[in-house]
């Protein structure tokens, strides 16, 4: 009875004893969720987002953590939706965000970004829409360039290398494509190169039939195809069925594997610019494909590299400020250049400027012989 | 003594749904409002499915046209008590069109014409930027401001919108039990004998689309200044077969129902979180059983249950009225 | 004049295919009395059990189509209709309506989730060449579409009209009641019905998913299109189907190509209110009685 009583205290003392450690364990995580795309049409990219994510993550973690504190990482799946997404970053803000990870689709990220403006809470997203970075917010802040910076690239490219006067624009009548599509348009009219046909698709398009033939009877000399990875591959062999060969350039998607993948024989001949790309002759970028590769048996899109160095640039910056400040986070980002040589998280050296807006070197692809083949670079701007 | 149950009940509801929110994040906030505002729209399709036997999967394109009338007309400053009533008219009239020539055929072409209907907003609203901002959409709508009391906090913007549903719930009682209600329920148990009996269905189908159309004209005027965003994917078909799954889930024809659905539809997947990926596939699989063994929804396997378990005093055959020497 | 020949070549082919689905449309609303939401679904799914074929299975390509076309008989034909159609007899109407629209979510999810959400590269099954014929570019796999889907109708039409079991289930589908007084097993021929509607469904799979991917997603436009383009036709005549479909395809990518690429969704609504506003029946349906 005795000897029950002294176990009893005893455990009493110890439960007492570690309730002290205990709290300080859970204190030391630090939370930056992933609200992004695990369901819908966007399950592909928010997965690629999320799995690159979990990957610096862990590298992070197993090093020690942000200034001694783990990183903890919960999911919530947007369905793809904008209002749900909104919903959920609500929630993960409610539950203590230091920072949030996604999304990537613009529509929602349009939607969800005024939540962590009106929280004050950093948002690092995977959307590549212009007006993002346009709406005077100052806690968003992109992974890869808009389509602002991005299509820019080109137009140097169509005037001078392929010396087109008549192009053809294909794109997908999303927020995604609409965005590409203005200032791609506007890009022309400074560049005096003339658009002749300009065909807008639906998301989720099949038959890209007309599209295809409006293109070949306008006289365009090259063709400007800004869409998702299947309306893309789709197109590259709607295209190769009527036999359209005029040079076929992209950005980011076109030359994509996912691409190259369903199109086939299809894709081979098509350019795009890139801003990232797991197939750059790059050592870093090559050691995370690989590392992707055997953690989770399978290749990643450009997505899943950003949402590696989303993870990375928020450990970079909470060091560089010296303590978990969300605002000091922020501020400290606008216009900070992160060098490679002291960043290696950051896998090429990468600024944002004042909006958000991130610059980066990126590269010119071509598909030779079902394989992405970098033939340039493109410094960054 | 079943009457004043009955009052009792729906107090306890009413006294539920004031201090649900007290002390809760602004998630869950948030999603409480969604619910109200899906009811309203489910209870607006319960008309037309429930009462009218019509499908129409058009009900989110409703949602559009109230949600996009309300906020151009309350950033244009117009407060949203005059914007809403100008979208709910708008419902109206475009209800009635759009069944007129659907329903003058016999068979569920109106589902067809919804469905196709339902594409076509989603088009204008995506190609029309001058009028809608196009894809990119229509952001920052003031949440309405009642002087004393100002909706931009999301507790009180969830009073707000209990005193709508409130109200809406309350007139699609009375609708549902006046003279002309009961035509319809008549018209629902039999319509043979409901056109016998000089009942024009085609006329009272019509209206309760074009009523059925007004909710969801609410409903989405309701969203506006919630989300304080809308584009034109928020409203596209597969938001109209979510709405049309929460009435048949409830229970086509049940006055609370749709009620019950909506909270199904949107409170399942945070139970069922644990499942991922098939949520839906679980979701979808339930609804084919339920169509094959009570089609009548969760309510009427209800009442069911309560059937079995506490059977009602029952009359005998030869003693029921009407009975005839 | 090259490029209307050759957009109106490529709506005929997408339009056969579409056609062969309206057929099946109509085929399970004339033995049932139901619409079938889910026959978007019925389409995109073989070409996914022929993809399993093909990468888990190793089977040649001939023999990953037959087992697809088996498959799909069983699932989208038997099981249909003994897991689904069957229990809701007599009473059919809303609930089956409804369950089939479950269905479509749960075909179109269960894809996702066991498959994948991705697109998926689908093997070609036809020669890709292209001919040249006065200055218009003809694809050789468009034409073969059309063949294709144009001897499988014929072979059905054939096989209604000619054969004792086509005769039967004609006699099925124009009524019930005398069909069985007559000696007729209605409900073999019914099923007979849900059996064929997969086929036809399998040979739509395999016909269009070479060009537009195997996605799960696929489904959604491709059902209401057919839907659309049986009702424009008329739905109790297997060519008003056909018409529906052809006409639905050429309107679709003449639309496209010379009015309005932003609209052209909008196509299958006005076509549908014009033919229920001018002629309910459809254009080539008759106003009484059904004939499969």
């Amino acid at each position: 009875m005795k000897r029950r009583m002294i176990a009893k205290a005893l455990a009493a003392a110890t439960l007492l004893g570690m309730a002290p450690v205990g709290a300080a364990l859970a204190q030391e995580t630090v939370k930056v969720p992933c609200v992004c795309e695990l369901s819908g049409a966007g399950a592909v990219s928010g997965s690629n987002y999320r799995d690159g994510a979990k990957l610096a993550l862990e590298e992070i973690n197993g090093a020690g953590g942000i200034l001694g504190r783990k990183i903890e990482m919960s999911e919530y799946d947007t369905q793809t939706d904008p209002q749900t997404s909104r919903a959920l970053v609500q929630k993960a803000i409610d539950e203590g965000a230091y920072a949030i990870m996604g999304t990537v689709y613009s529509g929602s990220t349009i939607v969800n970004m005024l939540v962590s403006k009106q929280n004050g809470v950093p948002q690092i997203t995977g959307s590549e829409a212009p007006n993002i970075t346009q709406q005077g917010n100052p806690y968003i802040f992109r992974t890869s360039s808009s389509a602002a910076k991005g299509v820019p690239s080109l137009t140097a490219y169509f005037k001078e290398q392929l010396a087109v006067k008549k192009i053809a624009v294909t794109w997908v009548n999303n927020e995604f494509g609409k965005g590409g599509h203005d200032v791609f348009i506007k890009e022309m009219a400074a560049a005096g190169i003339d658009v002749v046909s300009d065909v807008p698709s639906e998301q989720g398009q099949a038959d890209f039939a007309a599209d295809v033939s409006k293109i070949r009877e306008s006289g365009a000399e090259a063709a400007f195809v800004y869409l998702n990875e299947e309306e893309s591959a789709r197109f590259l062999k709607e295209a190769r069925k009527q036999g359209l060969d005029i040079p076929l350039v992209g950005e980011v998607t076109l030359t994509g594997q996912k691409v190259i993948d369903l199109a086939g024989a299809a894709a081979n001949g098509a350019y795009a610019h890139v801003g990232l790309t797991t197939g750059a002759n790059v050592a870093s970028i090559k050691e995370f494909a690989g590392k992707f590769q055997s953690k989770y048996g399978r290749d990643t899109d450009h997505n899943g590299i950003k949402g590696y160095i989303g993870i990375y640039a928020i450990k970079y910056v909470t060091e560089l400020i010296g303590s978990f400040d969300r605002e000091a986070m922020a501020k400290k980002m606008h216009g900070l250049t992160l060098d490679v040589a002291k960043h290696p998280g950051m896998l090429l050296t990468t600024s944002w400027d004042d909006t958000g807006e991130m610059a980066r070197e990126s590269f010119m692809t071509e598909v030779q012989n079902g394989k992405q083949v970098v033939i340039g670079t493109v410094p960054a701007k | 003594m079943r009457f004043s149950l009955k009052h009792l009940l729906l107090l306890v509801g009413l006294g539920v749904l004031v201090v649900a929110p007290l002390g809760q994040g602004n998630y869950i906030v948030y999603m409480l409002c969604s619910w109200l505002i899906f009811s309203i729209a489910a209870m607006g399709l319960n008309l037309t499915l429930g009462y009218a036997g019509q499908i129409s999967l058009a009900q989110a394109s409703f949602m559009a046209i109230g949600a996009y009338t309300t906020a151009l007309l309350t950033l244009a400053g117009w407060h949203w008590v005059v914007a809403m009533p100008i979208g709910l008219v708008l419902c109206f009239v475009v209800g009635l069109a759009l069944g007129f020539p659907a329903l003058r055929v016999r068979g569920h072409f109106l589902a067809f014409v919804t469905l196709a209907f339902n594409t076509l907003v989603f088009l204008v609203a995506r190609n029309e930027d001058w009028l809608t901002g196009g894809t990119y959409g229509k952001f920052g709508m003031p949440r309405p401001d009642f002087g004393i009391v100002s909706t931009d906090s999301q507790l009180n913007f969830y009073y707000f919108t209990l005193i709508v549903f409130v109200i809406a719930a309350a007139l699609m009682w009375g609708i549902v039990r006046s003279p002309w209600g009961r035509a319809f329920r008549a018209l629902r148990e039999n319509p043979i004998r409901a056109e016998s009996l000089g009942i024009d269905t085609r006329r009272l189908t019509l209206l309760a689309f074009a009523i059925g159309s007004v909710y969801g004209g609410l409903a989405g005027s309701l969203v506006s200044p919630l989300v304080q965003f809308i584009e034109p994917g928020s409203f596209a078909v597969i938001h109209s077969l979510r709405i049309l799954l929460m009435v048949v889930v409830g229970g086509a024809g049940f006055f609370y129902g749709p009620m019950l659905g909506a909270a199904v539809v949107i409170l399942l997947p945070e139970v069922l979180r644990f499942t991922e990926g098939y949520y839906l596939i679980l979701y979808a699989t339930l609804v084919i059983v339920l169509m094959v063994f009570c089609p009548s929804g969760l309510i009427g396997v209800g009442s069911r249950i309560r059937d079995k378990l506490w059977s009602r005093t029952r009359d005998r055959g030869d003693l029921k009225q009407g009975a005839q020497l | 004049m090259s490029q209307f020949a050759q957009v109106l070549l490529s709506g005929l082919s997408t339009g056969s295919i579409y056609a062969l689905a309206a057929i099946g449309f109509t085929l399970i609303w004339q033995a049932a009395q139901t619409v079938n939401f889910a026959q978007g679904e019925f389409v995109m799914l073989p070409a996914f059990f022929v993809l399993v074929a093909i990468n888990f299975l190793g089977m040649p390509l001939w023999l990953a189509l037959l087992f697809g076309l088996l498959m799909a008989v069983l699932v989208l034909g038997l099981l249909f209709k003994k897991l689904i159609v069957e229990p809701m007899l007599p009473k059919t109407g809303l609930p089956l309506i409804i369950a089939t629209m479950a269905l479509s979510i749960l075909l179109k999810e269960s894809v996702k989730e066991f498959y994948g959400a991705e697109a998926q590269p689908f093997p070609d099954i036809l020669p890709q060449q292209t001919m040249n014929l006065a200055g218009a570019v003809i694809s050789v796999q468009d034409i073969l579409n059309l063949v294709i889907s144009i001897t499988a109708v014929v072979a059905l039409t054939l096989f209604l009209n000619r054969t004792i079991t086509g005769r039967s289930m004609q006699a099925t589908a124009q009524n019930p009641a005398v069909a069985t007084i007559l000696g007729i097993d209605t409900k073999r021929m019914v099923l007979y019905t849900f059996l064929i509607n997969a086929g036809l469904a399998a040979l739509a799979s395999f016909l269009i998913s070479p060009l537009y991917l195997a996605k799960f997603s696929n489904g959604e436009t491709l059902g209401v299109v057919a839907f659309i383009a049986a009702i424009v036709g008329g739905f109790n005549q297997i060519r008003g189907a056909i018409a529906g479909g052809l006409l639905i395809g050429v309107l679709d990518n003449l639309t496209a190509t010379y009015i309005t690429a932003e609209y052209r969704a909008a196509l299958p609504l006005v076509l549908l209110i014009l033919i229920i506003l001018w002629r309910p029946q459809g254009l080539l349906g008759t106003d009484e009685g059904r004939q499969v």
